[in-house]
This record gives structure tokens, C-alpha cells and sequence, in this order.
């Protein structure tokens, strides 16, 4: 059974219906990438799926022993994080939130996966270090290092690579490929296409035309064409 | 001459000091007003950095006008019905940013001048008290001295304060993963909602607690002056956290001795030293760059 299965899937806010009729799998060691014009309603979806928010109408299903608490998701930033005094340790243990229940404080089991896994980001260096002094990039890191300590199975990443330069994005990218080699399914959303098919295996494309299929039938697929074509008139085109 | 007039000054308060602390009860206001200060700046990171500030400032009205029915209706004990009205409040206000038709800021300013409005309107009207505009005045900008708390609010306010550093303390990593990143603490299975709710009842039992040592108008003040100061100098949580605490004590210690020695009002005393340490803070952030 696949981790993730959208059926007949509607998503959106107060009622209002962003995106419909949605239908995909989510397949353990897949790496989809969900591509669509702005206001598409592609951070939207993700949310439901992370149960942020409630679908409008259709379902969810996670299966393989997969809990909607076990993703681990990267949102976009927000206003209060830019001037907030924490640290990236702080920051990283947090990611062990959803482990520790009603226990107070962090276990030492807790401490090394946050160690562990900022060691895996190459961030353990800035373990000290105040979140708000950080380069874009580095943040990401972290973030990424926080989602890891939440999952075993699945990540969810909402545009991570958005304000990015071009050697730092080249480096977030190796960096979810690499996690997904490892075995993690990765779920991500990417206004940038051809990084999205270069390393994706899947695509969702929301918007006037839904598509979801393999990345090779994708690039064979109207949907594709069209996409593929305005993005290399106008790289700017679902940029945000 | 003048040096030796300065020394025995100084002796002359500190004489003076002594004599005042020999007395239980201004040693018991004196250890109630410290603790008060500590658990009002343990939560005012949050606040600042939740942009809640207004909330604190919001209900500590609130409070004012519950305070004032309770002076209306001769309670001997206010603290029964300020405290669940207070908290009455916290909660709805939190419930009205959520899913606002009025939003988040109008709707405190709107609740914190109807409360304040109608606490004054009571109390002109139905007050038997023959000292009106002192009993208005002490509300809103605290007692002119700690040291006319009786015994049982002073035994209230320990308790509260125990609870609400115990509160902390147990649920710091939560309140912490809920300020800095609400959403992914909800995809991660938090209740958020729960927590903000908690934050919130604190909130309440703090701006009650703290009435009685800088009245309700410099409340926020007390709550939000440390947690500021604190985070001009520090970068990490835990770090801010523990030293505005610090600097709370420390502000209210100096605050109220001072308060005690030149006769001044407690609460803006109080205020007057964290503004003072509130500058100091910002110019050893901007010499050691950290801003």
C-alpha cells in the first residue's frame, strides 16, 4: 500500500476550493515534486496533507504504518522567525516534539537524533549559534535537520529552495536527493521545473490542467509540454 | 566633607532599610513582589515575539473593570471573581484572533477601553467608597506602597506565582516549538491550539498577579520591558528566558527598596528601573554588535 493516496481529493480554505479532483499515490522512496502555476493551490494541498487543514472534499489515506504526525515538513518561512532569539540546537530538538508526548523535558535518545542529524546537514558547527544570523541557505539546513528528527519515512518541503542563490539551491537539491537515496520519500514543491525533473521521479502538476504520472511521461504529456515551454520563455513564470 | 555627608547618607538608608525589614510583612511584600516579577517576564518573550504584547496590555483592562465590579459588590476578596474573569477574557480574546471577523488588535482595543470605560462608570456610580478617585487611581497605577497588601493576598500571590513558574517550566520545550513555528508544531502532532490556550491562562494569572504590585496600567510594563532588554544582548532562548527573569528580579528587588527609601509609588518605580535597565541592555547590544 502506498504511503499517501489523494482521492477524488479538493483542497482549500473556509470552504473556498482551490484545487480539485486531485488523485495521486505517494509510493515509499518516491520523490514527487508538485508543480503549478502561482495560487494553484500547491502549498495548500501540502498542508492538507501534513492535516494543517481539513480537506474540502474527497480523502487522504496514509497507509504503511505512515502517521500524519511522522512527516517530517519544511513550511515556508514565517515573520516571526526572523527576529527570534534561538538558537540552532533549540531550533533542531524542537523537530523531537511529536516523540516526546506530555514528557517535559528532551531524553538523551532525543538529544543524539538532533545531534545525528545535524552532523547529517554539515550544521554541527553552528549547533551555538543564533537562528536569525544565519545565511538563508543555513537555515534551511536547519529546518531540514528539525523535519528529519520528526520522520523516519517522509519528508514534505514547501518551496524550499524560494529566495535561495543559484550554488546554495544546486546544494539543497543534492542534499533531498542524497535523503532520498537514503530511503526517505521526499515530497517537495518547486516552482523551478527543471530542477524538478531533473532529480524528481514523480510529478503532481496542479492548476488549469491536472496531470500526476512518472517525470518521463510528464515531459511526454501536453500538460508537460506547455509547462516546460512557457518556463523556458519566462524563467519567472510560478516563481514566488 | 561632602564625602563624609554621602557615607553617612548611605548609612542613614541603610539604617533605615534594616529598620523597614525587620518587619514580617514588608519582608513577605518584598519576597511576593520579586516573585511576581519573575513569573511576569518568564512569558513576555512569547508575547513580544507572538506580537501578543497587546493582549497583556488588553486584559490587564479587562482586569481593571472586573476589579471594579468587585468593589461594587464590597467583596472582601476581589481575587474571586478577577481571576476567572480574567482568565475569561484571555481565552475569548485568543478565540477571536483565530477565526476573527474583527481582527486580532481591534478587537483587544476594542475589549480594553470598553472594560475601562465601564470599570470607571461602576465605580463612580456605585462606589461607597468615600475615597473615589484614590481607589481609581491605586487600581490603575498600583498601591502607593506593597506594603498595604494584606496577609491573605499576600499567601494568593505566592501560591499563583509557584504555580505559574511550575506551569513553565514543565511545558518550556512546547511553549518554546509553539512560539517559534506553530505550523510545523501542529504537522508534528502538537496541540496548538491547547498550548496558546495555556499561554493564554497564564497570561491571565499573571496580569491578576501583578495588579496588585504595579496596578493595571503598567502591567505590560512589568512583562514586556525584561523579556526586551533581555533579547538586546542574548540570541538563544533559553538564554533571553533566563536572564529577562534575572533582570526582572533584579528591577523589582531595587524598584520597591527604592520605592520603600524616597517614598516614591512602587509600581512606577518598578517600571522606572526597567526602562533604566531596558537602555543600559540596548547599549551593551549595540557595543557587542549583536544587533
Amino acid at each position: 500500500m502506498a504511503l499517501i493516496t489523494a482521492k477524488d481529493l479538493s483542497v482549500g480554505y473556509g470552504g473556498q476550493t482551490v484545487a480539485e479532483h486531485l488523485n495521486f499515490k505517494v509510493n515509499s522512496g518516491d520523490y514527487l515534486c508538485i508543480v503549478g502555476e502561482n495560487g494553484s493551490g500547491k502549498s495548500t494541498l501540502v498542508k492538507t496533507l501534513v492535516k494543517l487543514i481539513k480537506p474540502v472534499a474527497g480523502e487522504v489515506k496514509y497507509g504503511d504504518g505512515l502517521m500524519p504526525g511522522e512527516i517530517g515538513y519544511l513550511p515556508q518561512h514565517t515573520v516571526v522567525q526572523r527576529d527570534f532569539p534561538a538558537s540552532v540546537k533549540e531550533i533542531v530538538l524542537s523537530g523531537c516534539q511529536s516523540r516526546m508526548g506530555l514528557r517535559p523535558f528532551y531524553n538523551s535518545e532525543e538529544k543524539k537524533l538532533a545531534a545525528d542529524n545535524m552532523e547529517k546537514m554539515g550544521i554541527t558547527d553552528l549547533s551555538n549559534k543564533c537562528y536569525r544570523e544565519l545565511s538563508g541557505g543555513q537555515q534551511q539546513r536547519v529546518l531540514l535537520a528539525r523535519a528529519l528528527c520528526a520522520t523516519k519515512k517522509m519528508l514534505i518541503l514547501d518551496e524550499p529552495v524560494s529566495g535561495l542563490d543559484p550554488k546554495v539551491t544546486a546544494e539543497m537539491y543534492e542534499l533531498v536527493a542524497k535523503l532520498n537515496k537514503e530511503g526517505i520519500t521526499i515530497v517537495m514543491i518547486s516552482h523551478d521545473i527543471k530542477s524538478a525533473v531533473e532529480y524528481a521521479d514523480h510529478i503532481l502538476h496542479i492548476g488549469n490542467t491536472i496531470y500526476f504520472g512518472s517525470k518521463n511521461e510528464y515531459l511526454n504529456s501536453k500538460a508537460g509540454k506547455i509547462f516546460m515551454m512557457m518556463q523556458s520563455k519566462d524563467p519567472h513564470v510560478g516563481n514566488r | 566633607m561632602s564625602e563624609t555627608g554621602k557615607a553617612s547618607d548611605g548609612e542613614y538608608m541603610i539604617d533605615k532599610l534594616m529598620m523597614y525589614m525587620e518587619y514580617p510583612f514588608v519582608r513577605y511584600a518584598m519576597i511576593v513582589g520579586v516573585m511576581i516579577a519573575l513569573c511576569s517576564s518568564l512569558l513576555g518573550v512569547t508575547l513580544v515575539l507572538k506580537r501578543y504584547s497587546f493582549i497583556g496590555d488588553g486584559l490587564s483592562h479587562v482586569a481593571f473593570g472586573v476589579m471594579s465590579i468587585a468593589a461594587v459588590l464590597n467583596l472582601t476578596n476581589t481575587m474571586i471573581i478577577v481571576l476567572p474573569g480574567t482568565i475569561l477574557a484571555a481565552v475569548l480574546l485568543l478565540r477571536t484572533g483565530q477565526n476573527a471577523k474583527i481582527k486580532g488588535d481591534a478587537a483587544i482595543a476594542m475589549i480594553s477601553v470598553g472594560a475601562l470605560a465601564f470599570g470607571y462608570l461602576l465605580m463612580n456610580k456605585f462606589s461607597t467608597s468615600t475615597n473615589l478617585s484614590g481607589d481609581v487611581c491605586s487600581t490603575l497605577f498600583g498601591s502607593m506602597s506593597i506594603l498595604t497588601l494584606t496577609r491573605r493576598e499576600v499567601t494568593i500571590c505566592a501560591v499563583l506565582s509557584v504555580i505559574v513558574v511550575i506551569v513553565f517550566i514543565y511545558f518550556y520545550h512546547k511553549i518554546f516549538a509553539v512560539t517559534f513555528d506553530e505550523t510545523f508544531a501542529k504537522s508534528a502532532g502538537t496541540r496548538v491550539n491547547a498550548y496558546n490556550l495555556l499561554i493564554a491562562v497564564v497570561i491571565a494569572v499573571i496580569i491578576v498577579l501583578a495588579m496588585n504590585l504595579v496596578g493595571s496600567l503598567l502591567i505590560s510594563a512589568l512583562v514586556i520591558f525584561p523579556a526586551l532588554s533581555s533579547m538586546r544582548i542574548f540570541k538563544t532562548f533559553k538564554s533571553v528566558t533566563v536572564f529577562s527573569a534575572i533582570l526582572s528580579v533584579f528591577c523589582a528587588f531595587f524598584g520597591i527598596v527604592i520605592s520603600m527609601l524616597a517614598g516614591t509609588p512602587v509600581g512606577s518605580t518598578i517600571v522606572a528601573a526597567d526602562i533604566v535597565a531596558f537602555g543600559i541592555c540596548s547599549l551593551i547590544g549595540r557595543f557587542t554588535g549583536t544587533r
